[in-house]
């Protein structure tokens, strides 16, 4: 038996003495696009936040190919890439400086191709811009183009879709594929209604939740 | 989280380490010196407490030579105090400081690095400031060196403490008010050897157990307080 990417056992997890899910049990594996769905306030972005380790209110176990998470942290954060509702880029800095500071917390990741990421997210001759005279969607682009840079497996992506125009989501969407192609996973939610919705796997929040 | 180095791998941990450092000060160097602002407050703030001091108080030089040393320190304190909230607050609102703790790179560099941007924009202004204020409240010219030692040595410890406090304040609202209530007792020590220090150069006394005492300090600081603000962001974040 092969050892999935990352397994969750019995996850349970209350927010203001609400349950948001209890008893959650998953698998994701190598080469698998899950979209987790749930109406607004089921726990989707809280259920990422756990997934990538920045937050620990929960009980149940989290494994990272087979070890339990917390005694693999290093190795976890190397291989993981999460985008959250903040897009996590400095207004005042351009494009480029964001994602030269990106590529110093990420060593793996080769600065020659910060160039060719932003011309890919299509925010060439933007560069030198600082990113709080770009549009918000601009503003996502540029934290989107670090999938263009990074080697990391799993890729924890919450809403990536927000403001982002119809081409740039299809775009989105052949690289989510692409990256399942070569072995990589990747769990998402989004509401908009994926193009590729036969190559993936969904499970709703909203079944799982203790009432 | 702290860096173990091994002998073999020392060369070249110890240059990604560097560089690291290196990309996270020139950042957050770039961000002050782009929203100047933050820069200016804590600075204003310094020389307004020395102007208005001989206003409301005493114009007479004997008075407030005897008062420089404390006023100077309290103004420097409370100047960086101030300053202190900015520290993470920006890089928690728009995300970086998520992608800072998922980073695969030792915290504690990034952190140090960090407050050391902060020192470099808040506590080496104000020690380089120090004289004029000095002047301005009739410090005899002999307590001046040891006016800018203290301050240089007192403040980079002013900031690390800081710094814890507003890690753990920076997911609330409204933290600023907390940041003081948690860190000025932490202050009070820095504040009683830097004035001191002050006074013992004034009236020609020996200064070097002073400076020691600050140094352990901050050497104390240096070491434990990067791991304090990393386990303080690490749990505002999850929160």
């Amino acid at each position: 038996m092969s050892t999935a990417l990352l397994h969750v056992d019995k996850l349970y997890c209350e927010r203001d003495d609400r349950i948001l899910f209890e008893d959650l049990s998953f698998s994701i594996n190598a080469g698998e696009v899950i979209q987790v769905e749930g109406q607004n306030g089921s726990g989707k972005t809280t259920l990422l936040r756990i997934l990538s380790g920045l937050s620990n209110h929960y009980e149940g176990d989290i494994f990272w190919k087979g070890a339990l998470l917390s005694t693999v942290q290093d190795d976890f954060r190397r291989e993981i890439l999460y985008f959250g509702h903040h897009p996590g880029v400095k207004a005042v800095l351009t494009p480029e400086e964001n994602l030269h500071w990106y590529a110093a917390m990420h060593p793996s990741i080769d600065g020659k191709k910060i160039a060719m990421a932003l011309e890919q997210v299509g925010l060439r001759g933007f560069e030198d811009s600082p990113c709080h005279t770009l549009s918000a969607g601009q503003n996502r682009r540029v934290s989107l183009a670090r999938l263009y840079l990074t080697s990391a497996k799993l890729w924890i992506l919450d809403e990536p879709f927000t403001a982002i125009d119809k081409k740039g989501v299809a775009q989105k969407e052949q690289l989510i594929l692409d990256h399942a192609a070569n072995g990589g996973s990747v769990i998402l939610t989004t509401h908009h209604e994926l193009a590729i919705s036969e190559k993936v796997r969904r499970f709703n929040l909203d079944e799982l939740a203790g009432t | 989280m702290g860096i173990i180095v091994t002998n073999e791998s020392a060369n070249s941990e110890g240059s990604s380490v560097l560089s690291l450092f290196g990309a996270v000060l020139k950042r957050d160097l770039m961000l002050a010196y782009r929203k100047k602002s933050d820069l200016f407050n804590p600075l204003i703030f310094f020389l307004m407490v020395a102007t208005l001091f001989p206003l409301g108080v005493s114009p007479e030089p004997d008075f407030l030579a005897q008062i420089a040393p404390g006023v100077v320190w309290v103004a420097a304190l409370l100047a960086t105090l101030l300053s202190m909230e900015s520290v993470f607050k920006s890089d928690f609102e728009d995300g970086t400081l998520e992608q800072t703790l998922l980073s695969p790179q030792p915290l504690f560099v990034i952190v140090l690095a960090k407050v050391l941007a902060h020192w470099m924009m808040s506590g080496l202004p104000l020690t380089l400031l120090a004289p004029l204020l000095a002047v301005m409240l009739f410090l005899p010219a002999e307590g001046m060196s040891g006016l800018m030692l203290s301050l240089l040595i007192g403040t980079p410890t002013l900031s690390l403490v800081g710094a814890i406090g507003a890690a753990l304040t920076v997911g609330l609202r409204k933290g600023g008010v907390l940041i003081s209530l948690l860190v000025l007792p932490l202050y009070i020590p820095v504040l009683i050897f830097g004035t001191s220090a002050v006074q013992a150069a004034v009236t020609g006394l020996p200064l070097a157990g002073f400076f020691a005492l600050l140094g352990a300090i901050l050497a104390l600081g240096l070491v434990l307080a990067p791991l304090a603000i990393s386990a303080a962001l690490r749990i505002s974040v999850s929160g």
